[in-house]
């Protein structure tokens, strides 16, 4: 901010003339400037990862990714060793992507309602003790997700039990039916933040729109559905990727709940399990680390727009 | 049945189908053996599996920290046991096991099998009664293949529960042969002359040895090895145990003398890190990478297990007579020759028949020569027959570990309670590289094992 | 290269993946049908438990239990078989290494959200409404889109050590070289080390901070803006009288999300040095105890610990709540 600072002090406020158009070039420039440096300098680390993904793994071990500019050699072999694999268990990437995605997509859809639901009625539905359950809610997000592990898998494979009587049974899912175990995790361990999130953008809605809504004999439902969601888009938006992000990425809850082979792991399971039993084979790492890029990052350049909906929430805010 | 050797069984089984058929263990398909027709040749396939009984449509579940290609290998062994015994063995192998293992069996969800690579581990395990003891039979084909000091790993509270797996032999010290023929040095075979060695390579100009034991969470765990295995030849295997155990204390002068004495090389300027730089660098260098400058000429000796030799890089040829290969470790007397290693043992968290029939089918001999045909593979089973070493590495560990004079000990810091073995003796090992002295580390970790 | 794809194999996984669909929209639609039966003016605790009932279900199961379950396991022993009292708490304040432990945690959340909420901040201030807005958004986002474990190889790339006179194969390394200097062990010396860790941190969570900063900066109304322009206030006044006090909410978010965070944050260290060289967090410390050491009772008093230090955001929140309520 200071390099702003010092070219606009020149400039005494309030002139709306040349002078002022000049400012405005020359704030518009020095900021496009900080805002290049910055991505540069965000960028240059995957970039030198990407890099070294494309490089033979001897040259990755013993040269920096920069020499690539003076000696360039390129193969593509790592993503071929990580997409296609050279071991019996070749051509399952294809497999573990598909379970990546059947993971994903109801572990985000899942939180993300009730997550709307609760935070809803915690901003809009007058009851005694709301305060208390959202800090409640609130309070959650600190539990951890380790700590979390033991207790659910043995709800999931010994069902409840309740000073000897079995209240409810054990789940015992075989093949796919396994996947709703790991939704259901995902599910829990992402509502204290999906509810933070959404709650804080709900509470923010103007009073008095809700109030004539509700003049009008609109139900909560109604309420709900016409005027807070399409309001909250970005927010819904923002805490999609988010949680889109954390379990595609995930690694702790699929070993545990998803097991380790083709039929149920995701991807991040099998890239572990290919960084080899030592733990030396990590150019394939490198590779791997950008074929689990790709679909995260198309997913983010397809909601981009929704962000921008923002202008269209705060309009309304008085 | 199950008690006979692997050739007798062999001839025993030849003999009862009247044919001169030779069978070499599982899925061969000699072309001089004459199968009279699919029926029979697919029976023949099937007759060094009989013993296990038929399991048609059962299922036992192995979990296990080996990953990646070897993992692949343990599959393709056993294809044609699941084949003739009818049963399916589904295998996952993970980075994370020694918390998966734990967190799955709190949870009510155990495999069925599991690979443990720490004793100390398994007995935890053991110990909160969540393991089943092994079978009989189990019991016998361990005590056939293995030395005692192996079926000792397995047993708990003297209730026999794993039989061995896999194995690997630490004490070796990796050179180049073809350096040392250049340069007229020799295999040293006492501790003094490898001291004498260390100093004229020094005298050279070359750094002689290099070491790496960043490990990602594991870091410390090679010096740990490097610790036990000086520890190993100057207090004897007895005081060995004791250390173990804990009825010799982590900081006795004793230990820390032989701290000290690692300390004369990995903390020596003049001695190390060849080709990474100041003592320092070791606890930045990658485990992996840790001896590679051997082959660039930065340096000459590495001290590592004999799985080390994957880590070569491509092209470099591990032999007697190549780019690298190993010499053990030598103490202060040559007649004396202790081993250090380490290996997986199967536990079970069931007892159902068919995960017996699996755990009886681990421990045979036809098993780990199945497996060394495939690949890279070191098994202390007596039954293997190191005609089947893949490589010359492994021809040498299965020597030693078979030889009867050997004196085998098992990694220490895998028989350790793991806040010590996989916490404060890799931690502590780490600060002692970067510079904490031996007295001040050795306290440290005596005062962290856990007070039961 | 074996490129054969099973697709009749991956239909199961189809299914079940519609199945799971099909029943999030029929849940969905049955919370709707309650709420639009259940009559409005009256009784709105019926609709708070219809909106309330997923989410609290599913929190008592997935959370609430597993926190109860361990808070009680801090009083017992390693294998959970004794009672121990007081015993694992006197442990973690007596280690000698507990102060390190706690002093980095503190480093950690002092410093990861107020850094990630400036760069976030800044870097969303600049690029708004800039020509390559949406490319320089996804770029500080990329990130966030990789794992923990692709973070921490390239970050152990950018701090690989090699010595004097050898090529560097560390970004990090090759600039001190190029400018003349010698070349460091960034991670081995404490307490410089924790930083560099922490600005791997930073490096990913800066997109989320742009992500949320920048949506609420679009938010700002209009007229807002232009009011503030035409009294010809300068951009830095803009940013403090203008900017800021109306996405004061997001920072908060991005400040209270961070802490949260942060406080949990276990990967990079785990990953990068193994909470060696001083550098060990109360998550990773937990992490190890309870399912490393097989040290459950420890492992689960360092994570009431955990709780205890969130206590402080739980009461600027409770605060706020009653600001809020008045």
């Amino acid at each position: 901010m200071t390099t702003v600072s010092s070219t606009v002090a020149a400039v005494r406020p309030g002139e709306e003339s040349a002078a002022g158009r000049v400012r405005k070039r020359l704030t518009s420039r020095t900021a496009s400037l900080a805002a290049i440096v910055i991505a540069v300098l965000w960028t240059t680390p995957t970039f030198g990862l990407f890099l070294s993904s494309l490089r033979p793994e001897d040259q990755i071990k013993s040269t920096g990714w920069w020499t690539f500019f003076s000696d360039p050699q390129i193969t593509l072999e790592n993503y071929q060793e990580v997409l296609f694999g050279t071991s019996s268990s070749s051509g399952q990437m294809a497999s573990f992507l598909v379970n990546s995605l059947v993971i994903t997509i109801p572990s985000v859809l899942f939180p993300l309602a009730f997550a709307a639901f609760a935070a809803y009625a915690l901003a809009w539905v007058p009851f005694r003790g709301r305060n208390w359950v959202y800090i409640g809610i609130f309070a959650l997000q600190v539990v951890p997700l380790q700590m979390s592990l033991v207790p659910l898998l043995s709800f999931f494979s010994e069902g409840v039990s309740v000073f000897g009587t079995q209240i409810l049974p054990a789940w015992n899912l075989e093949g796919p039916a396994r996947f709703a175990q790991v939704w259901f995790a995902h599910t829990c361990f992402a509502l204290p933040l999906g509810v933070f999130l959404l709650h804080n953008f709900m509470s923010e809605l103007p009073g008095e729109l809700m109030e004539a809504a509700r003049v009008d004999g609109a139900t909560h439902g109604v309420v709900f559905r016409r005027l807070v969601l399409p309001l909250v888009a970005p927010a819904l938006a923002t805490f999609g990727i988010f949680q889109f992000l954390w379990v595609w990425n995930d690694l702790l809850v699929a070993l545990i709940f998803a097991g380790g082979t083709a039929d149920s792991a995701p991807m991040t399971v099998r890239l572990a399990q290919m960084a080899g039993t030592r733990g030396n084979e990590w150019q394939r790492l490198t590779a791997g680390a950008f074929v689990s890029l790709v679909i995260p990052l198309v997913v983010f350049l397809s909601m981009q727009r929704y962000f921008v909906r923002g202008l269209l929430a705060g309009s309304v805010k008085g | 049945m199950s008690l006979l050797s692997r050739p007798v069984r062999a001839a025993l089984i030849a003999g009862s189908m009247s044919l001169a058929l030779v069978a070499t263990g599982c899925g061969s398909s000699d072309p001089k053996a004459p199968a009279a027709d699919g029926g029979d040749s697919a029976s023949a396939e099937c007759a060094p599996f009989a013993q296990f009984g038929k399991h048609e449509g059962k299922k036992v579940s192995i979990y296990s920290p080996i990953r990646d290609k070897e993992a692949d290998l343990f599959q393709e062994t056993w294809a044609p046991f699941e084949k003739c015994t009818g049963m399916k063995i589904t295998y996952e192998g993970t980075g994370e096991f020694e918390a998966q293992i734990q967190v799955r069996t709190d949870g009510g969800n155990p495999p069925d099998l599991a690979f443990f690579p720490q004793p100390g581990l398994l007995e935890r395990f053991a110990k909160a009664g969540k393991l089943k003891p092994a079978p009989a039979e189990v019991k016998k084909l361990t005590e056939q293949n293995w030395s005692a000091d192996w079926a000792k790993y397995g047993t708990v509270d003297g209730t026999f529960y794993a039989a061995p797996l896999g194995a690997s032999v630490k004490s070796f010290v990796w050179y180049s042969p073809k350096m040392f023929a250049e340069k007229g040095w020799t295999v040293p075979t006492t501790w003094d002359e490898l001291m004498t060695l260390s100093n004229t390579i020094a005298g050279t100009g070359v750094k002689p040895w290099c070491a790496g034991i960043e490990s990602g969470e594991a870091t410390g765990w090679p010096a740990t090895d490097w610790i036990e295995d000086i520890l190993l030849r100057e207090l004897g295997p007895e005081e060995y145990d004791n250390w173990v155990a804990h009825k010799l204390p982590f900081n006795d002068p004793k230990v820390v003398a032989a701290v000290d004495k690692v300390g004369s090389i990995l903390k020596n300027d003049k001695f190390v890190n060849g080709g990474y730089g100041p003592v320092k660098s070791i606890s930045s260098t990658a485990f992996q990478e840790g001896g590679v400058p051997i082959t660039e000429g930065k340096c000459a000796l590495h001290r590592q297990a004999s799985f080390y030799a994957n880590f070569w890089p491509e092209g470099t040829k591990v032999a007697e007579d190549g780019d690298v290969f190993a010499f053990y470790l030598p103490g202060n007397d040559p007649s004396k020759k202790p081993v250090l290693g380490a290996g997986e043992f199967v536990g079970a968290f069931a007892d159902r028949p068919e995960v017996q029939a699996v755990q009886a089918y681990l421990a045979t001999g036809d098993y780990a020569n199945a497996r060394m045909k495939l690949g890279t593979y070191v098994s202390a089973n007596k039954g293997v027959d190191i005609a089947n070493a893949q490589n010359p590495i492994d021809k040498l560990s299965i020597e030693m570990l078979q030889d009867p004079n050997t004196i085998f000990r098992f990694d220490g810091s895998d028989l350790m309670p793991a806040a010590v073995g996989a916490g404060t003796f890799w931690k502590g090992m780490t600060d002692w590289i970067n510079g904490k002295d031996t007295k001040t580390v050795l306290d440290y970790i005596e005062a962290s094992w856990p007070k039961s | 290269m074996n490129l054969d794809f099973d697709f009749a194999a991956e239909q199961p996984k189809l299914v079940q993946l519609l199945l799971g669909v099909v029943a999030f929209c029929a849940v969905v639609a049955l919370l709707l049908l309650l709420l639009d039966r259940a009559p409005m003016r009256q009784r709105a605790r019926l609709h708070a438990t219809i909106l309330l009932a997923p989410a609290l279900i599913l929190l008592a199961i997935g959370l609430i239990v597993p926190a109860v379950r361990t808070t009680l396991l801090s009083f017992m022993n390693g294998d959970g078989s004794r009672w121990v009292g007081l015993d694992n708490y006197l442990w973690m304040f007596t280690q000698p290494e507990a102060v390190t432990v706690l002093r980095n945690t503190l480093v950690w959340v002092a410093l990861v959200p107020i850094l990630v909420t400036s760069v976030g901040l800044l870097y969303a201030v600049v690029v708004d409404r800039t020509r390559f807005e949406s490319i320089a958004k996804s770029l500080v986002f990329l990130p966030m889109a990789i794992s923990f474990v692709g973070a921490g190889i390239i970050w152990k790339f950018v701090y690989a050590y090699r010595p004097e006179g050898s090529d560097q194969i560390g970004l990090l390394n090759q600039i001190v070289v190029a400018l003349g200097g010698t070349p460091q062990q960034w991670l081995l010396e404490p307490p410089l080390n924790t930083l560099f860790l922490i600005v791997v941190m930073v490096w990913i969570q800066a997109g989320f901070a742009t992500v949320v900063l920048s949506a609420a900066i679009k938010g700002i109304p209009a007229e807002i803006v232009e009011a503030a322009r035409l009294d010809g206030a300068s951009p830095v006044q803009m940013f403090f009288q203008v900017t800021l006090p109306c996405i004061r909410s997001a920072v908060v978010v991005v400040l209270v999300t961070q802490s949260i965070g942060t406080l949990k944050l276990f990967d990079i260290v785990r990953t990068m040095t193994g909470g060696q060289f001083d550098t060990s967090v109360i998550a990773n410390e937990m992490y190890n105890q309870a399912f490393r050491y097989g040290e459950t009772g420890k492992g689960a008093a360092l994570a009431v610990f955990l709780f205890v230090l969130v206590t402080p955001i739980v009461v600027y929140q409770i605060r706020q709540r009653r600001e809020a309520a008045r």
